[in-house]
């Protein structure tokens, strides 16, 4: 089993606060910690796990810059195999369409059986998945939160939707899932499995070797472009309580009885 | 200008609140007229076009026994067989969106935006959009190129109902149209939710634990404040991706949806998927050490502070009163 997981390197919001810059251009970037989107790293123990029964190798790829061979090498660290870099200046303001042609291009260039992505990332737009396997004619599954392989060329798949429920499909191989939080547990990485690879050479791949058009992705092909950063001005929001601990806690616990919260 | 179309999603043979909601998302956008387009089979999509020519003065229906079940590769074929090129189409933004839309868009050859939270008009082909990131953190406007038409998913519950009804519309029957639809992911069957040792649909009174709560071993904390309180224990999904909470536990659009009368939002930032979880307009308290957490917005009371330093105090004062 060949498998391909398409990984993005994301301010980690769990570290860090964001917050929108003056101009609006962009979010406060400094000091910003940074990781590996924590909907890809369920996707990459979800890989791995397969390999382990199945046999086989996973391949952790992503569409960046040089700094994003660190969550490669996390990925590595976990257990992926390769680690491959799509990296071009023609990529840069690419909209989810440019980055799943880039995608496209890389798989073309492989020959994989399975596709993982994050079911979204950092903006939200849980759209690359589909984007691709549309792009490659493939079948697809979004929000995935249990695989069963039934033979090699048939998959059971769970899809989580509305209520806590699951919908059960059976989707053959190639195919690409989008995977949910929650449907394993990511092993932990320790300094150790990073220093193991930290000096494996990851091999990059431009628009040229991909066989791109330059025109057809970045800020030159899309079709959709973000304007700027905002706060929404806030509608009336909560009424927010001040003064020591001790002190909001009696105000609370008024209010609490007031509304029946205390019994 | 584009023909706009918004895609009806329903279950047993009722439209969910999103069919309304779409009406005035269309309208903001002046869309001189939009045509609602159903999917399905039989008796119960026959309901749906019926109810919804109220609203629409066009119901497009696609009527396949290859649609009975909402298989978003069936419905993408069907879509693209039927609906004219460039058209702009809206469809909400839960789970079958999040799957029908992305590859509809390629398939149709045009701009996808997904998640869209309000829009602020339309000049010539261009669409100006509001969309979130980071969990509802910051806002972003973009711009879509519809010149080629759209996919646009619309998050459920930002745009009021249109309940005017008075749409007077007619039902056409496009079935004829739809083509092949087999696909290469079948449907199986539903698995429902389980069922765990607290129904926390039926609490009044709900203690909400969110990332705040840091590790495991705390949970302790936010039981003893429940007890205190006479309340129950529920979560944000990441109590439950980490395995520290029961499924069941979960509120939120992919959990349980709870209508309490107190709500108690403890460590937990806000996703609209977890606010959408909460209904029946509770009292929120929110605590929160993030003094911008999206949770602000929608609480009744805030309160900037470490969970795990404020309820132990809490209950302290709430069990020595």
């Amino acid at each position: 089993m060949e498998i391909l997981v398409c990984i993005k390197r994301v301010p980690d919001t769990a570290e860090n606060e964001i917050t929108v810059n003056k101009t609006g251009s962009d979010i406060e970037r400094d000091d910003l910690v940074y990781s590996v989107n924590e909907w890809d790293n369920y996707a990459v123990e979800e890989a791995i796990q397969i390999i382990d029964k199945a046999g086989g190798n996973v391949t952790v790829v992503t569409v960046g810059e040089d700094d994003s061979e660190e969550v490669l090498r996390r990925e590595m660290a976990m257990g992926a195999n390769n680690g491959l870099l799509l990296k071009d200046d023609a990529f840069k303001g690419s909209d989810g369409k440019g980055v799943a042609a880039i995608l496209t291009a890389a798989v073309k260039k492989g020959k994989y059986d399975l596709i993982f992505t994050g079911a979204q990332a950092d903006a939200g737009g849980a759209e690359v998945g589909g984007m691709l396997a549309a792009m490659l004619d493939v079948p697809y599954a979004s929000l995935v939160n249990k695989i069963e392989i039934l033979n090699d060329k048939t998959l059971k798949v769970g899809r989580e939707i509305e209520g806590g429920n699951q919908e059960m499909s059976e989707i053959s191989m190639p195919c690409v899932l989008s995977i949910q939080t929650g449907i394993n547990e990511p092993r932990y990485v320790g300094i150790r499995g990073i220093r193991k690879v930290a000096s494996v050479e990851i091999p990059v791949m431009s628009a040229s070797d991909l066989g791109v058009a330059a025109g057809a992705v970045g800020d030159a092909g899309a079709k959709v472009k973000r304007v700027d950063y905002f706060v929404p001005a806030l509608g009336e929001g909560a009424e927010m309580l001040e003064g020591s601990t001790e002190e909001i806690a009696i105000k609370l616990i008024e209010l609490l009885k007031a509304k029946g919260g205390l019994k | 200008m584009a023909q706009f179309f918004a895609y009806i999603t329903y279950k047993d043979g009722v439209a969910d609140d999103a069919a309304l909601e779409l009406v005035s998302a269309a309208k903001k956008l002046s869309a001189d007229s939009v045509i609602a387009i159903v999917t399905g089979s039989g008796s119960k999509l026959d309901t749906v076009c019926n109810n919804m020519t109220a609203s629409y003065k066009e119901v497009w229906k696609i009527d396949n026994a290859a649609l009975a079940y909402p298989n978003a590769e069936a419905v993408r074929k069907a879509l693209v067989n039927v609906l004219p090129a460039g058209s702009i189409v809206l469809i909400p933004h839960e789970t079958f969106g999040i799957d029908l839309g992305p590859g509809l868009s390629i398939k149709m050859d045009s701009a996808y935006v997904s998640d869209a939270v309000d829009f602020e008009g339309m000049a010539g082909t261009t669409i100006k959009i509001i969309r979130q990131e980071f969990g509802g953190q910051v806002s972003t406007h973009v711009t879509c190129d519809t010149s080629k038409g759209a996919v646009i998913t619309v998050r459920p519950g930002v745009f009021q109902p249109d309940e005017s009804k008075s749409a007077g519309g007619k039902v056409v029957d496009k079935s004829g149209s739809a083509g092949d639809l087999s696909v290469s992911r079948k449907y199986l069957e539903l698995v429902a939710a389980q069922v765990g040792d607290v129904d926390i649909t039926k609490s009044d009174v709900l203690v909400s634990i969110g990332r705040g709560i840091e590790d495991v071993e705390n949970i302790e904390i936010a039981n003893q404040l429940a007890k205190a309180m006479g309340a129950d224990v529920s979560c944000s999904r990441p109590i439950v991706d980490a395995k520290w909470l029961e499924k069941s536990r979960q509120v939120g659009t992919s959990g349980q949806t709870v209508k309490p009368k107190v709500y108690m939002a403890m460590g937990i930032s806000g996703s609209f998927q977890h606010v959408g979880g909460i209904k029946g307009n509770p009292f929120i308290v929110a605590v929160n050490k993030n003094p911008k957490a999206p949770i602000f917005q929608v609480a009744d009371i805030g309160i900037v502070a470490n969970i795990l330093e404020f309820m132990p105090v809490l209950t302290e004062k709430i069990t020595g009163a």
